[in-house]
């Protein structure tokens, strides 16, 4: 379990290991479940995305933002559970070129065969820590699609220190939830096995 | 033909008029949202550092540990503890002789949207084929609301933004009478484990049981605004909750799904007597950022926030 402070553009997430933690510095842009159906439609009709998620860190999360005096301030900030993002995982890993995927609550096994053939890693934010997410935010650098609504729109953001985060699935096809489910599978079964005694 | 009868508000039968109280309830509906969203109450902050102290797993603690960072910094800084400020959910319970001359479903939809200007709220509220953002987190039977009539002489009012990472977790298990004790276990155990890290563990788990299908629902909802300090009265439940929550503290789901000792917080039941062909059994988790607040108002306008 190493600890490491990596600052974008990344474009090679091939040295880190599940279980090891990460400090990220630099461009995060979020999208959830609109802003990846968009571009992924955005991408079959063959249109230019509003900005380049290449060597960015993608953040699957919804902002809470307020403006002042004309400029966008974010309030709270936090994962969404990535799950509901794992269709359309393989087609963005693809397309968009990001190394750097940040949720909560993990990912199957589509995502997890993605990460492996791009070559990317998926990192867990603790879920609910909003308040200590909005604390790493410098400024928003922009925003696009936002009549998708706030939560759904594209938040180009510039963080300092966004962590702690987990790698819990990297690069080489290795998923820290497929080791705790077989954990759990084993549990249950000892489980269910005194609740018939 | 419709007949139209007007009571007048000023002329009561003895009964408190709580329509004079309107300005009262929606203020006081504001600022449960806002304290709900920015501090969590007592009894789940001393569950959470009891859990921080005791995880064995390192990723957990982890976890942990910036869970109760974040809580200290949402306090201090008077900011939101989760980005996800939820489904505004209102329980009210309507004490008798208070007498209700303003549609308590318009003040409390006016707070909900004042509250997402002004504290602010995320808004998360959409049509739901559309998804059209209504911007002001109320919408069509939203802020979700349960009544409910009491003996007191109050009106109570419960505050519960609800996030969708839980939420999306709830399910309903219309269980085989003769499955019994262990059926519900094993339910909830299966439940809890599919839903791994999705629902922000640890979680608190509201169980309904008994009842109808609908009915189920909303006791398990409500069942997570009993505090975690606060036993169950009727001792044959609170021993069932002591249980479930052991069983589920040993799937080694742990802190947000990372493995460990910790997935569940507590486990809250309601209970109804139910039909001799049902066992219905109803889950809605609660994830570790267990929002609440509570205040009673009374007739004379004295307001009595419960916790935190």
């Amino acid at each position: 379990m190493a600890t490491y402070f990596l600052t974008t553009p990344i474009a090679d997430v091939t040295g880190l290991a599940t279980g090891d933690i990460v400090y990220l510095t630099g461009d995060v842009v979020t999208a959830r479940d609109q802003a990846h159906k968009r571009c992924l439609q955005h991408w079959a009709l063959g249109v230019k995305l509003p900005i380049d998620f290449n060597e960015k860190a993608l953040f699957h999360c919804g902002p809470v933002v307020k403006k002042v005096d004309g400029r966008w301030k974010v309030v709270a900030l936090g994962p969404t559970t990535s799950l509901r993002m794992e269709d359309s995982t393989p087609t963005f890993l693809e397309k968009s070129g990001v190394k750097l995927l940040i949720g909560k609550g993990g990912m199957g096994f589509n995502t997890q065969h993605a990460l492996e053939r791009y070559s990317a890693v998926y990192c867990a934010y603790p879920g609910g820590a909003g308040a200590l997410a909005a604390d790493s935010v410098v400024e928003v650098q922009g925003v696009h699609w936002l009549d998708l609504g706030v939560p759904e729109a594209l938040w180009h953001l510039r963080v300092n220190n966004l962590g702690p985060l987990v790698v819990t699935m990297d690069s080489l096809g290795r998923s820290l939830y497929e080791r705790v489910a077989v954990e759990v599978e084993k549990n249950i079964r000892e489980i269910y096995r005194q609740l018939v005694l | 033909m419709k007949v139209k009868v007007f009571s007048n508000p000023s002329i009561g039968e003895g009964g408190n008029h709580l329509g004079s109280l309107g300005d009262v309830v929606e203020e006081v509906a504001f600022r449960l949202i806002e304290l709900a969203v920015k501090r969590l109450p007592r009894d789940v902050i001393s569950a959470l550092k009891n859990a921080y102290e005791t995880e064995v797993s390192d990723l957990g603690k982890m976890q942990l540990e910036a869970v109760l960072k974040n809580i200290r910094l949402a306090d201090e800084r008077s900011t939101l503890i989760c980005q996800d400020t939820g489904t505004i959910v209102f329980f009210v319970k309507i004490g008798k002789g208070l007498r209700l001359n303003d549609d308590l479903t318009i003040t409390l939809k006016r707070a909900t949207k004042e509250a997402t200007e002004k504290v602010p709220l995320r808004p998360n509220i959409v049509h739901p084929l559309t998804r059209m953002n209504s911007l002001n987190n109320t919408g069509v039977g939203v802020p979700i609301i349960h009544f409910d009539l009491i003996e007191d002489e109050y009106l109570e009012l419960t505050a519960m933004p609800k996030g969708a990472g839980a939420e999306n977790m709830s399910a309903l298990k219309m269980l085989n009478p003769t499955e019994g004790i262990n059926g519900i276990k094993r339910s909830v155990i299966n439940t809890v484990a599919e839903a791994g890290g999705k629902p922000c563990p640890p979680t608190v788990i509201g169980l309904g049981i008994g009842g109808t299908s609908d009915h189920a629902m909303v006791m398990a909802k409500r069942a997570l605004i009993r505090p975690l300090n606060k036993s169950n009265v009727d001792p044959e439940f609170s021993k069932l909750e002591t249980e479930i929550l052991e069983t589920i503290n040993r799937t080694g789901v742990g802190p947000m799904g990372l493995g460990g000792r910790w997935t569940s917080l507590g486990v809250r039941i309601e209970h109804a007597y139910c039909h001799t062909a049902s066992l219905p059994l109803a889950i809605n988790m609660q994830c570790w950022a267990a929002r609440r607040a509570a205040a009673r108002i009374y007739p004379d306008r004295a307001v009595e926030y419960l916790y935190p």
